[in-house]
């Protein structure tokens, strides 16, 4: 019955956050275990590849000790590890570079994209949930539902290929390749990034718009929501300051997916854009089994989905009173 | 009696379901009989003109090498659809067979698994995909292998929770309390009440391996020719797209249109269902 | 000659689509009227449509349904024809109480922000003028610190207050008409008392008219004038309420009023207890249990019954009640091996049984059975009653289907239902059906002792009553005994030779059904039955306000009795410093209480 003291009162959620912060970390690590097993120990000799069916004995033996491949398992994954998280992941078996360089290189450029799909795409996913979940059933939500579905399904090399063949091949509005110029101009910027950005965000809206809809209409078939409206509560009123704050905890969960996904999966988009970006530089390893590189890009991809589904925790811990108060 | 039901079961069907539908019998029917209606040899340089239009000779024109688009379409679309259904069914078979373990198991296997693919979830269908084709190649095998696994832990999150949730219904504990075995809860108790719902997670999964495969094979990484699934006629003919050719357009619409297709008939029929 | 009616309602129906698609009317061609300042009961069973014309009232119809009929409430009329809508009264001049107010509270919102938020939407007060009006409300409806418990959670309160701070929503407009739906039946007896005693003050208080909604006739007895009893959508009877509980004119109201009060005919001549010496059928002794980790000392995380001894003769039947939470489930859970106890035994035949189902024997198992209280649950509806039945039946006796078969046409006869069930799936059953359907898979196995957790407590009462009457005819027909879970004490008093009240998982009373009639009775035994509401008007006056509890400020514990925190007639110095004992009385009862019999008796 005691009113909680300041201090205490976020003891509980604290350590709430605590533990997930705890637990993401533990899970990270399985993750790297995974990440390196499969890449690592279990592909065979990565020096027997490199140099080919003609060399000798003599000739691997040199390289797998100069790779360190003749040391134990166990030993080589703590390697590894260690330098993932010092930030030195190794060199490059392809590029003969660090594989931090690259990465440094590719990454602004990966949160560019990922940053203007996101102020793109996010307030109209917004605009679309809302708008689905309020007219439910009716006309709106039905022509809504069909679009998105369908959006949700279509392969991004068809988006891009339409958005190239309308664009760039008939009306010559937009490049069909992404070059970024040295210090563009804001038209020059934007004409830049208009296509990728677009065929982004299609899938984003498409995805978190449903995603919005159906956390919305989980909460209205919810009984305080007809309560409210027994109450004489207007529309809006009830959306916002009812139905919307016990929504958030699946809202953000799914921002954090769509971020993630702008982050690490714009795979296509970054190929047919020939987009110098983090997610290109990926396939770019896999094709030439540059195992470091590849290895260093996952983790970085994996931890930045660790991260935003924490973040997304966090939020929906904060906003719910009951986890809020432990 | 239970055709009737169907069939009725298809009348209520909103339009965009039947749609669906139609469009889901269509691909399954050009899997099975693609390449005994195609026209030409898929492999066959058939057409002297490359990126030709369409002709009532070469329906879907002709390719970057001057093959006929449409015999190449027929047998991309079984490649699509054949192995895409078999990565579902294994994904889902691996997938909720743990599920139902964990379900009925002891507390620690329920532990172990749910911490497992708690692990394996946290990474990106598409990047886990990538690293192990970066790992192991893609033969047919070992791609249909690696994209089961990939979809394996997101069919176990959906199939867990329907399991344990039915798993704590009373009839499962008057089973249990009869004295039941772990296998007969599994099967007879809990597996006939998860079919429903199941099911349409099922078809969503079937979609994202549609997609992933095609992507794969898109950026080259798939499907090695000479074997070509539509993601790979996509890719095969992009030095097409500046003149719009059919080459390019139509193993794309084929995709979207099996796709597409997949979803509206979910759609609609979890959404009568809730109604 | 009366004033004009304040609610006026004329042939209201209501329509919604059948699963098939075909119309069906949930309110049939339904007239009353309410004059100002009166009571109005709806009452009838579940699916009655009570709830139905309930939210008429506020020119609101749940989706998919459609209003038709003519309403008017003061000057507000459902079309608009008066001066205003209904729908533009709703929470300012009409307002709702719903039926489970810790599912109507908003989660994350203060509960004073949504008290007070129809005053501010609809302007009738300013904020500080309805915080203030709202603690007024919260002190006349009985609610702990009125200043303060505004500012916690939902989910910081309980149910009783909850529903309370509910009712204070309601009021806080000064409406002209407040409905009340269902608002105790999710409610504890103990609690319902007090919640129903605050209500009729408030509305007493206030002037209020009111539409109170319920299925309990000796509740709306107490706070209603008039009662309009409703079966299907129609309406049966309505009068004043004690023409109607006296001289009711229409059968249905009749068979309403039998159900309230059971009497059961196959009632079973009480079994003796067993002989000193011998060993009853079943025995339980000095159980613990709790859900969760088990810690060193071998306790559980959540620990939930506390040295919990009962036994059971052959064909006896005992009863067990307590509050919801009480772990009355557990007990069950743990005679039938679902769960095993930290500490204590569970003995059949003077043997122990192991303390988890997978170390018992097939044999042992058969002999107890378990029915749970929701059947909508409790039977699979992957599979049709044939099939559910004679998996048991294979899987204990190894019946031949031919057997089987020819086994679950006498069951199924044995529980009054038509042998062509067997193929129908389980969903397709009403709910007394299925309960019925429940019972015959125990009986499948023919064992010797069925426990029956809540297995009318879902039940509309005049069901409940045919499934009583069916339990008392199985029991004296094939001597099964039952051990008898429920939370109400006139079902466990009309079937059960032999009672036990549970308290937070101790046993705090047993004895034979007898002793239950009066006094002395333990202190919480005596608030359970004096909570129960009786089929009089003045019954709810004559109760009196509960008495104050002087620990109220004690924290519940382990080491004393439990029931300090709440005794109206705790001992300082004794209950408040060491664990009670247990005391025989001379009617033959048990009561684990530091009063002596005579203390016990007086009070
Ligand atoms: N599976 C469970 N896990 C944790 N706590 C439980 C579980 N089942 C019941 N409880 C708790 O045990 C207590 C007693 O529950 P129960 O035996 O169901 O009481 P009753 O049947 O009298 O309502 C309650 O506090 C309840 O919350
Ligand atoms: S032991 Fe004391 S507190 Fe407990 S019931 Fe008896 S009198 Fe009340
Ligand atoms: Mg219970």
């Amino acid at each position: 019955m005691s009113a909680a003291s300041p201090a205490s009162r976020w003891r509980g959620p604290l350590q709430l956050v605590a533990k997930r912060i705890g637990l993401a970390f533990v899970t990270l690590g399985l993750v790297s275990a995974v990440i390196f097993t499969i890449s690592g120990l279990l592909p065979g000799d990565a020096a027997q590849e490199l140099l080919g069916q003609g060399a000798t004995p003599e000739q691997i033996a040199a390289l797998r000790s100069e790779m360190g491949l003749d040391r134990p398992a166990l030993v080589r994954y703590f390697g590894w590890l260690r330098g993932i998280v010092i930030g030195d992941p190794g060199k490059s078996l392809v590029a003969n570079m660090p594989v931090a360089d690259i990465i440094s290189e590719r990454l602004p450029n990966t949160l560019v994209l990922a940053g203007l799909t996101t102020l793109f795409a996010v307030p109209i996913a917004f605009l679309v949930g809302i708008w689905s979940a309020v007219t439910r059933g009716h006309a709106a939500d039905r022509a809504l539902n069909i679009m998105t579905l369908a959006m949700v399904a279509l392969p991004e090399f068809l988006v891009a290929t339409i958005a190239v063949l309308v664009f760039s091949v008939k009306l010559l509005w937009l490049p069909s390749i992404t070059i970024v110029p040295q210090d563009p101009t804001l038209v020059e910027f934007l004409r830049a990034y208009a296509m990728p950005v677009m065929v982004l965000g299609v899938g984003v809206i498409a995805q978190l718009g449903r995603m919005i809809r159906a956390a919305i209409i989980a909460e209205l078939d919810r009984p305080y929501v007809e309560m409210a409206v027994l109450k004489g509560v207007s529309q809006p009123r009830l959306i916002f300051r009812h139905v919307l704050p016990n929504a958030v905890g699946p809202i953000v969960n799914a921002m954090a997916l769509s971020l993630s996904y702008l982050f690490g999966g714009a795979i296509i988009v970054e190929t047919i854009f020939s987009y110098p970006g983090l997610a290109s530089l990926m396939v770019n390893a896999v094709t030439s089994r540059d195992m470091p590189l590849l290895q260093a890009c996952a983790m970085l991809f994996c931890a930045t989905y660790l991260f935003l589904v924490l973040i997304a925790d966090t939020v929906a811990i904060l906003a719910n009173p009951r986890l809020r108060q432990g | 009696m239970s055709s009737t039901r169907l069939f009725r079961a298809v009348a209520r069907l909103p339009l965009s379901g039947k749609i669906g539908l139609v469009l889901v019998i269509f691909w399954i029917v050009i899997a099975a009989i693609g390449p005994f209606i195609a026209p030409y040899p898929p492999g066959s340089f058939s057409n002297q003109e490359v990126f030709s239009e369409s002709s009532s000779e070469f329906w879907l024109g002709s390719d970057y090498l001057g093959r006929d688009v449409l015999s190449r379409l027929l047998s991309g679309a079984r490649f699509t659809v054949g192995l895409s259904a078999v990565a579902v069914a294994i994904a889902a078979s691996i997938g909720t067979g743990f599920a139902l373990m964990a379900a009925v198991g002891p507390h620690w296997v329920d532990e172990l698994l749910s911490r497992a693919m708690d692990t394996l979830i946290s990474i990106p269908s598409k990047i886990f995909a990538l690293v192990l084709v970066a790992a192991f190649g893609s033969s047919l095998i070992l791609l249909t292998v690696i994209i089961a696994i990939t979809y394996v832990p997101g069919n176990f999150r959906i199939a867990r929770s329907l399991a344990v949730g039915l798993a704590r219904l009373d009839y499962v504990e008057v089973a249990r309390a009869r004295g039941e075995g772990r296998l007969h809860l599994a099967l007879v108790e809990v597996l006939p009440n998860m079919i429903r719902p199941l099911c349409a997670d099922i078809g969503l999964r079937f979609v994202f391996i549609v997609l992933l495969l095609s992507g794969l094979s898109f950026l080259g990484l798939g499907l090695q020719p000479p074997d070509a699934d539509l993601g790979s006629l996509v890719r095969e003919n992009t030095s097409g797209l500046a003149e719009g050719a059919l080459a390019i357009i139509a193993p794309a619409v084929a995709i979207a249109s099996l796709t597409v297709g997949v979803n509206l008939l979910i759609d609609a029929a979890t959404q009568g269902k809730a109604r | 000659m009366n004033p004009a009616p304040h609610v006026a309602v004329r042939n209201l129906s209501v329509t919604v689509r059948a699963p098939d698609g075909s119309p069906l009317r949930i309110v049939d061609d339904v007239s009353f009227t309410i004059q100002r300042g009166e009571v109005m009961a709806l009452i009838g069973e579940s699916g009655s449509g009570k709830t139905t014309i309930a939210l008429s009232l506020l020119g609101y119809a749940r989706s998919g349904a459609k209003i038709s009929g003519a309403i008017t409430v003061g000057k507000a009329s459902f079309g608009g024809a008066g001066q205003a809508t209904l729908a533009a009264q709703r929470g300012n001049r009409i307002t709702y109480v719903a039926q489970s107010a810790a599912a109507a509270f908003n989660p994350s919102r203060r509960v004073i922000e949504q008290v007070i938020e129809p005053a501010l939407i609809h302007g009738t007060a300013s904020a500080a003028e309805a915080r203030k009006h709202s603690m007024a409300l919260f002190e006349a409806l009985a609610l702990p610190n009125p200043e303060t418990i505004g500012s916690r959670y939902p989910h910081e309160l309980s149910g009783g207050q909850l529903q309370r701070l509910m009712a204070a929503m309601a009021l806080i407009t000064r409406p002209d008409l407040v409905i009340f739906d269902e608002p105790t039946t999710a409610l504890d007896v103990t609690t319902q008392v007090e919640v129903l005693q605050a209500f009729r003050k408030v509305v007493r208080e206030q002037g209020a008219t009111g539409v109170y909604v319920s299925h309990d006739l000796a509740v709306v007895a107490q706070m209603a004038d008039q009662i309009l009893v409703l079966n299907r959508g129609k309406v049966r009877e309505q009068n004043s309420v004690k023409a109607v509980l006296e001289t009711p004119s229409d059968d249905y109201t009749q068979t309403l009023l039998a159900a309230a009060q059971p009497v059961i005919k196959a009632a079973v001549p009480t079994v003796a207890p067993t002989a000193v010496g011998a060993a009853p059928l079943l025995s339980i002794e000095g159980i613990h249990a709790g859900y969760g980790a088990i810690d060193r000392n071998g306790c559980a995380a959540h620990p939930v019954l506390t040295d919990v001894s009962l036994h059971i003769g052959r064909g006896a039947a005992v009863g067990v009640i307590g509050e919801s939470g009480s772990g009355k489930s557990t007990v069950a859970r743990v005679v039938a091996g679902l769960l095993a106890p930290t500490a204590g035994t569970v003995s059949l035949d003077g043997e122990p049984l192991a303390a988890s189902l997978n170390r018992r024997t097939r044999e042992q198992l058969r002999r107890i059975q378990i029915v749970f209280q929701n059947a909508d649950i409790a039977l699979n509806p992957a599979h049709s009653v044939g099939e559910i039945l004679g998996r048991v039946l294979r899987f204990y006796h190894g019946s031949s289907s031919h057997q089987a078969r020819q086994r679950i046409a006498e069951l199924l006869d044995l529980i009054r239902l038509p042998a062509g069930i067997a193929d129908r799936r389980c969903d397709e059953l009403s709910g007394g059906q299925k309960q019925r359907v429940n019972l015959a898979r125990a009986l499948a196995a023919n064992p010797d002792v069925i426990l029956c957790d809540e297995v009318t407590s879902a039940l509309d009462t005049v069901v409940r009553e045919a499934i009583l009457e069916l339990l008392a005819e199985l029991r004296r027909d094939l001597g099964v005994a039952y051990l008898f879970i429920s939370h109400d004490i006139a079902t466990v008093k009309a079937l059960c030779d032999e009672i036990v009240v549970l308290y937070k998982g101790t046993r705090v009373e047993s004895g034979l059904r007898d002793s239950y009639a009066a006094p002395p009775f333990h202190p919480y035994t005596d608030l359970l039955i004096s909570s129960v509401p009786e089929l009089r008007t003045d019954w709810l006056s004559s109760v009196g306000p509960q008495a104050s509890a002087r620990f109220a400020h004690m924290h519940e514990s382990a080491a004393l009795c439990r029931f300090v925190p709440r005794c109206p007639v705790a001992v300082a110095g004794r209950c408040d410093v060491t664990p009670p004992p247990h005391r025989a009385m001379t009617a033959g009862n048990t009561v684990l209480c530091h009063r002596t019999e005579s203390e016990l008796t007086g009070s």
